[in-house]
């Protein structure tokens, strides 16, 4: 049985999943939030590299890297707010944070 | 034209009060620290009133012997469209006449107030008040334009306002200063849209302008009815003069008005002011005369007010009281005189009226004086041996206002009386009853009140309301006795009583049938021809008043006075048994006729009932309720709402995303 194109769009949907059920389960750390997010663009990411394979043309594993890119950049600022939070209100608890109730 | 009557001389006429005014005013008071003393105040406005009487002789001299006329603006204030507002003046024989009886009466009752407010303490407000009020008359009736007019109008009426509420201690004067006011309001209502409606239609403001324009006003009907449009504006025109010169309904305030001191009741509301509706028509004759269905109205309204007015005099005891019913009464008689197209006679009645209701009327308030601020005349009688000079005045006044032979008063009132009786419109028939009962009934009251203040028993000690004011304790006198006024009141009495007996038989041949009005009053011959036959039976003043023995107004004034005297000084109980006899009528002419009622339940309440209504239905529900406070508390609502989508945690706002991405992408592929 050889790896198709569809084995590849799966794995890619079920870590999408995941990471969907994980922003939406975790009610305790906005780390496995930031975590989880990661892990979208990463689903996505693999769905840019199958369909570049399949369809044979280099653009889509070029974006991947631009993706990468902003990804990083994406964690460090979340990181950096991150800290600032707890430095600010002693938690990082995702049930708390909830100042912008209206 | 106009070369013998100088821009200057004609400017310096209403200037001079004014300034005297503004100088009592702003330096005679507390406003101006109070620099001027009372003698310098009333030396002043007096010069100011002195030097406007000189001009405006000056200017009648050259209008009736030189046959000066003079029409110019002298300053444009704005043209707005076609439309030009200005000042300016048109001098003619109505004016000049005007001019003359304003100042001349003015400057009487100048003289005469520095001995009435001798003891008051607004004294110096007092004089600003009647010089500007002279001012303001002498600007609406030198006006050449309708908006000059009106802006003196509004004037008067507003020193009239300040004069009646002059004493503002007292709630009675209040009150009646601003009933005044707001009656004022409902005629001036009627006024600016009969002048706004010249304006819309004939495009001018200025008199000869608009009276070049009436034979295109005549063939015009107000836009979307079928009434003639000269009739409108002459109806409009005519509750303005209703308005001022107190005729029935809107003469409620007028009585009112004697709250205000004797002084200005005699030059406001009797000589002057009051007659500026009159004088008003006279000038608008050419508007007037196209209307017959306007002139009816103006005979229906004057004969109403000129007998049952007159009626109410009958049982006042008050006399100012009686005096005011009887100015009503007059007034009520020009009116009917401008019905029957007579205009020259109801502007001759008008000045002769001023002088000898002018003088009864400082009369009235030269007997105040002398009886120590008592007004009733129940409690006075036999002044005559106390104030002769007073006594002699008021006998000259009341017999020119009877309309006795020879004096001024009957040569215009039975000129009135003829007049109405030539006019050929469907009302001059009960016009014509009522002012020959009037003179009956003028008679009665005028002699009634003669003879109750002048001759009889005294009754001083008698009034029930007696109160030793300080007035009483200050001359050093005995307490109710009656004294004679000082010089200063006397002077003007004396003064006035001359053109109250002569000016009649010197002015009727050049007033009502010489040229004196021949460009300021036109008369449609052809159709009122009230004048025409007038003037057919008339030869000569001395003549007609030989022919006045034979006919009924002499024999019916007679009667009045016969009558009074029987009533007041022979048998006392016949008033009492003819009050006792006609109890309802009496108590309606207690009530006079109930027009306060209604205009203080009826108008008054409905109008602050419909206030109200608005107020709380309208502002409150609908405005405040329904579109203020209703749109802050919609948006309150949905937000209340809207605000339970806000959680603040991080999870609800991803799924929200989320969601709206599947809906989106859902969108997207398979139904786009």
């Amino acid at each position: 049985m050889s790896i198709t194109l569809g084995h590849y769009l799966t794995v890619g949907a079920i870590l999408f999943a995941l990471s969907v059920i994980g922003i939406f389960l975790n009610r305790k750390n906005l780390i496995v939030l930031l975590m989880a997010i990661e892990l979208m663009l990463l689903a996505v990411n693999m769905n840019f590299v199958a369909f570049s394979h399949y369809l044979g043309d280099l653009h889509g594993q070029i974006f991947v890297f631009f993706i990468l890119t902003v990804a990083a950049a994406e964690s460090a600022i979340g990181l950096a707010i991150l800290v600032q939070l707890f430095r600010n209100k002693s938690s990082i608890n995702v049930d708390e944070l909830n100042t912008l109730k209206g | 034209m106009s070369q013998t009557l100088q821009t200057t001389n004609l400017l310096a006429v209403p200037l001079a009060p004014l300034v005297g005014s503004v100088l009592a005013g702003v330096f005679g008071t507390h406003f101006g620290g109070n620099w001027l003393g009372r003698r310098i105040t009333h030396s002043l406005t007096i010069l100011g009133v002195l030097v406007a009487f000189i001009l405006s002789a000056q200017t009648l001299w050259s209008v009736a012997v030189d046959g000066a006329r003079f029409n110019e603006t002298l300053y444009t204030w704005m043209v707005v469209g076609g439309l030009k507002m200005e000042i300016g003046f048109l001098v003619d024989g109505l004016t000049a006449m005007m001019m003359c009886v304003v100042t001349f009466v003015s400057l009487m009752v100048h003289i005469y107030t520095i001995g009435y407010m001798e003891e008051d303490e607004g004294y110096n407000r007092f004089f600003s008040y009647i010089s500007l009020f002279t001012f303001s008359m002498l600007m609406l009736v030198m006006s050449n334009n309708m908006l000059q007019l009106f802006f003196g109008w509004e004037a008067v009426g507003l020193v009239s306002y300040l004069l009646i509420g002059f004493w503002f201690n007292k709630p009675t004067a209040i009150f009646a200063n601003m009933k005044a006011f707001l009656v004022n309001r409902v005629g001036d209502f009627g006024f600016i849209l009969g002048i706004g409606l010249i304006a819309a239609f004939a495009g001018t403001l200025n008199y000869t302008e608009a009276f070049a324009k009436t034979a295109d006003l005549a063939a015009l009907t107000l836009p979307g009815t079928e009434w003639m449009l000269v009739t409108v504006i002459c109806i409009c025109l005519f509750i303005g003069a209703m308005g001022k010169s107190a005729q029935f309904p809107l003469h409620v305030w007028l009585p009112d008005s004697m709250e205000g001191p004797t002084p200005i009741s005699a030059l406001i509301h009797a000589a002057t002011m009051v007659t500026a509706g009159i004088f008003m028509v006279a000038r608008m004759s050419p508007l007037f005369e196209l209307s017959d269905t306007a002139l009816n109205l103006v005979l229906v309204i004057g004969a109403i007010t000129a007998l049952f007015m007159g009626f109410l005099g009958l049982i006042q005891n008050d006399i100012k009281r009686v005096v005011a019913y009887s100015t009503l009464s007059q007034l009520g008689y020009m009116t009917v005189a401008l019905g029957a197209s007579a205009y020259s006679v109801a502007v001759f009645h008008l000045m002769t009226h001023a002088f000898f209701k002018a003088l009864l009327f400082l009369g009235a308030g030269s007997v105040i004086m002398g009886m120590h601020h008592n007004q009733d005349i129940r409690w006075m009688g036999g002044v005559r041996k106390y104030m002769p000079i007073t006594w002699i005045t008021s006998l000259l006044g009341s017999l020119a206002l009877i309309g006795t032979p020879f004096f001024s008063g009957f040569y215009s009132k039975d000129s009135i009386i003829e007049a109405v009786a030539e006019s050929a419109l469907p009302a001059a028939g009960f016009a014509y009853f009522a002012v020959l009962a009037g003179v009956f009934v003028t008679a009665f009251y005028s002699f009634r009140m003669y003879f109750l203040v002048f001759h009889g028993a005294e009754r001083y000690d008698q009034n029930p309301d007696a109160h030793h004011d300080d007035h009483a304790h200050d001359d050093g006198r005995h307490d109710h006795t009656p004294h004679e006024s000082p010089w200063v009141v006397t002077v003007p009495l004396l003064l006035l009583a001359i053109p109250s007996v002569v000016i009649g038989y010197f002015t009727i041949d050049a007033m009502l049938f010489g040229d004196f009005f021949k460009d300021a009053i036109f008369v449609n011959e052809d159709k009122h021809e009230a004048m025409h036959g007038l003037g057919h039976a008339y030869h000569g003043a001395i003549a007609m008043a030989m022919h006045a023995f034979s006919t009924a107004p002499f024999w019916l004034a007679l009667a009045g006075v016969v009558s009074s005297y029987y009533m007041y000084m022979i048998n006392p109980a016949v008033p009492a048994a003819i009050k006792r006899a006609c109890m309802p009528i009496y108590t309606l002419f207690e009530n006079k006729y109930y027009m306060d009622w209604i205009n203080e339940n009826i108008l008054a309440r409905g109008a602050r009932a419909l206030g109200t209504g608005l107020w709380k239905g309208g502002d409150q529900s609908v405005i405040d309720g329904g579109i203020v406070n209703g749109s802050w508390k919609l948006v309150g609502a949905v937000s209340a709402m809207s605000r339970q989508l806000q959680s603040g945690y991080l999870y609800h706002y991803a799924l929200a995303m989320i969601v709206g991405v599947f809906l989106l992408m859902t969108w997207f592929v398979w139904l786009k």
